[in-house]
């Protein structure tokens, strides 16, 4: 039993593991990227022919990355990174913790970074010496009496053996983030024309209805244009959250990079749809009496109280979805002949009748298309990532540098054994070896040997 | 002098450098080292005012915009990218051997980058964020490291095979020690993967901005997190299990291959989110 056991920890615990599991997520990754993803069984059956269709479904690849074959090797990663983990820190722990003034003396001394000088002064007058140069040089160090020396110990870095621990961590972190996600979380997406509301998104693929607990208007939506005149330059909703726990409706734009967060919620303004409808408002400058309509393109319609009639009997498009960019504005007042203008979307013209000065304004109605998205696990996926980050930092360019001095005496003439190793980077750490080297050259009270 | 005049110099700098280099090389004209690393130091600083020029016009135009937003301005970028990750190596190795198999890197980038539409267009709402900026420098800059090892990779196997079938001679012995060259091919891996996974963080942060998703599994993101495990498992070859020399050097080429499926192919190859990247 204990030996199937240690056989399964083998497996798990094996880099050679690591390296098979990363090359076949690699690998098969690129099916996905190939093959679309998420259509309608239709659609793969039209592409690829109703046989490899079926092998399709059978091995989820319509959605491969949320298989179960490609969730297993995810799993599978996430095991062998903890048991390698569990197999190795220890004694990576131990190396950081560890007390380095025991180290033996004869492993110092068939160190291959070492240097030895001798000087004249006493062991312990020149222990002080030693101790006081090391501090100097940005080493401060610890010291121990040994039976024939005495040794002095500093290093720098020792935490930094732990940064590839903390990029496997981070990986950790960043897939429960995903599962807090998608457990925890929903992407929806919802339609609202402008001066609608709803209190409801929609789920997405799946189409499911999903209560917000409160309620969002759409109070306009515009999109903008660079010169150019067909090239979006913003597109922008400005939004109204209703709900009893606020004292007064919420109003705030939003713009494609700037959604509204709203009780863990955001609502990112992703499409828009033309409606066949338009705004308009007519203001009769000289009595100042105003209205607003919503009407359809192509009917009359009457001012109740007021002998004015109007409507907008053509349109120019401005692309393909629908938008307008003109529109043409029919008004009769009942007297003279009935006056037509040839309108930009959004513009306000002045219109000069027998007996009054009216101000028209004329804009196409839309209908903002919101993505809706509730992930409370966005922040432990943040908190990974900057982890990872520090960690990588951490595990390729700091080092765990360590100096030892050990100090004997013979006959009044006293040894100084200065050495040296470093976990990595060993060009970087022999030019600090070399620098320290040079600082005890030039101090007179020590010879090279 | 305006953006386009000033980059079309780059690339003639950038080629000429290469040229110059691999001259020093192949004719071991050791004369012109000087020649080539100023040639290559004024290449980089009119590319630098190239970027800087393009930026300004496009103020000038009223649409001001970092210029790092579509195919052209992203091999301009790679370029500026290469250059000074170079530089940077020459003056830590004082080797400009190396400069014949990075920066022809350099010169092809910009070469690309004059077959492609050189527009000033103003930024469509998708791409009106700070992200852009973090996102587009962070991996071009793990881009042009995954470049520049690639190349020391050729170089390395030139070496290892002429060496093998006794045919080194003189030529061959003005390369780099094998070691010498490996220690660079890892180190510059070890830069390029720590800018990778900076690059695809700020892509996950900035479409968490735009789309409420932050990883969607569209072509471009998923190529980016392949190209990461094939070098995430170069990297765990060599620190575990000791691999070095040849099959580092084929894991380095292999990489950039990746990366330039990633940068380029994906536009034309494959549909997604990143389809802006294309034009």
């Amino acid at each position: 039993m204990k030996k199937t056991e240690n056989a399964v920890w083998s497996f798990f615990a094996s880099v050679k593991l690591a390296l098979i599991t990363l090359l076949i997520l690699a690998t098969t990754s690129i099916i996905g990227t190939i093959i679309p993803q998420k259509n309608p069984p239709e659609f793969y059956i039209q592409n690829f022919g109703p046989k490899t269709a079926q092998f399709f479904q059978l091995l989820d690849v319509p959605d491969m990355y949320n298989s179960w074959w490609f969730t297993a090797l995810l799993l599978l990663f996430s095991i062998n990174l903890i048991v390698c983990t569990i197999e190795r820190l220890p004694n990576v722990w131990q190396m950081v913790v560890m007390n380095n003034l025991d180290t033996p003396i004869d492993r110092l001394e068939k160190m291959p970074t070492r240097k030895i000088f001798h000087g004249s002064a006493s062991r312990q007058e020149m222990t002080q010496r030693v101790a006081a140069q090391l501090k100097e040089a940005g080493w401060p160090s610890q010291m121990e009496e040994k039976t024939n020396g005495t040794l002095l110990f500093s290093q720098k870095g020792a935490w930094s053996r732990l940064g590839v621990y903390a990029v496997h961590l981070s990986i950790l972190i960043i897939f429960a983030g995903a599962i807090i996600g998608s457990a925890a979380g929903f992407k929806a997406s919802v339609m609202i024309p402008e001066g609608s509301s709803t209190d409801t998104v929609y789920e997405y693929g799946s189409e499911k209805p999903i209560p917000l607990g409160f309620n969002v208007a759409c109070d306009q939506f515009s999109v903008t244009y660079y010169d150019d005149g067909h090239t979006p330059r913003e597109y922008r909703s400005v939004l109204t959250v209703r709900d009893s726990a606020l004292a007064a409706p919420m109003t705030r734009p939003i713009i494609v990079n700037d959604p509204l967060d709203y009780r863990g919620i955001t609502f990112y303004q992703s499409s828009y749809q033309p409606m066949q409808g338009f705004g308009v408002t007519i203001t009769n400058k000289t009595s100042n009496a105003s209205e607003d309509f919503q009407i359809p393109y192509g009917k009359k319609i009457s001012w109740a109280g007021t002998d004015i009639e109007f409507g907008l009997i053509n349109q120019q498009a401005r692309s393909r979805m629908g938008d307008v960019s003109h529109v043409k504005f029919w008004f009769s007042d009942g007297q003279g002949d009935p006056a037509t203008l040839w309108m930009e979307d959004k513009s306000t013209q002045s219109l000069s009748r027998q007996d009054a000065e009216y101000e028209i304004t004329v804009r196409q109605l839309y209908a903002t298309g919101l993505q809706v998205a509730k992930d409370p696990g966005v922040w432990v996926v943040y908190f990974g990532c900057s982890l990872m980050l520090i960690g990588l930092y951490v595990a390729f360019f700091l080092s765990h540098r360590r100096i030892w001095v050990y100090i004997t005496e013979e006959a009044g003439n006293s040894r100084i054994l200065l050495c040296g190793a470093s976990s990595k980077n060993k060009i970087g750490f022999d030019k600090d070896f070399a620098a320290l080297t040079e600082r005890f050259e030039k101090n007179d009270v020590f010879q090279n040997a | 002098m305006n953006s386009s005049q000033l980059l079309g110099i780059t690339t003639f700098a950038y080629l000429l450098s290469a040229v110059l280099y691999i001259s020093i090389f192949v004719f071991r004209a050791k004369k012109l080292g000087l020649t080539a690393t100023l040639v290559t130091l004024a290449g980089f600083l009119i590319n630098t005012a190239g970027i800087g020029m393009r930026w300004y016009e496009s103020h000038q135009m009223g649409i001001g915009y970092a210029p790092l937003s579509n195919m052209y301005e992203s091999l301009v970028f790679f370029a500026w990218s290469i250059g000074i990750l170079y530089l940077g190596i020459e003056l830590k190795y004082k080797n400009k051997i190396l400069g014949a198999f990075a920066m022809p890197f350099a010169a092809m980038a910009m070469g690309l980058a004059g077959l492609k539409n050189q527009d000033i267009k103003p930024l469509i709402p998708a791409l009106q964020s700070n992200w852009l900026i973090a996102h587009v420098v962070t991996c071009f800059i793990g881009y042009a490291a995954f470049a520049v090892a690639s190349g020391f990779a050729i170089m390395y196997l030139i070496k290892d095979w002429r060496e093998q079938s006794g045919s080194g001679g003189a030529l061959i012995a003005s390369l780099p020690d094998l070691k010498v060259i490996d220690d660079i091919i890892h180190k510059t891996l070890v830069f390029g993967f720590l800018w990778l996974s900076a690059g695809i963080i700020t892509g996950a942060v900035w479409a968490n901005s735009a789309w409420g998703t932050y990883w969607s599994w569209d072509p471009k993101e998923t190529w980016s997190l392949i190209t990461w495990f094939v070098y995430a498992a170069a990297l765990h070859a060599r620190f575990t299990r000791g691999w070095g020399g040849k099959r580092i050097a084929w894991f380095a080429i292999f990489g950039f291959v990746s990366v330039m499926f990633t940068y380029y192919g994906v536009n034309y190859l494959l549909a997604g989110l990143h389809s802006y990247g294309g034009s």
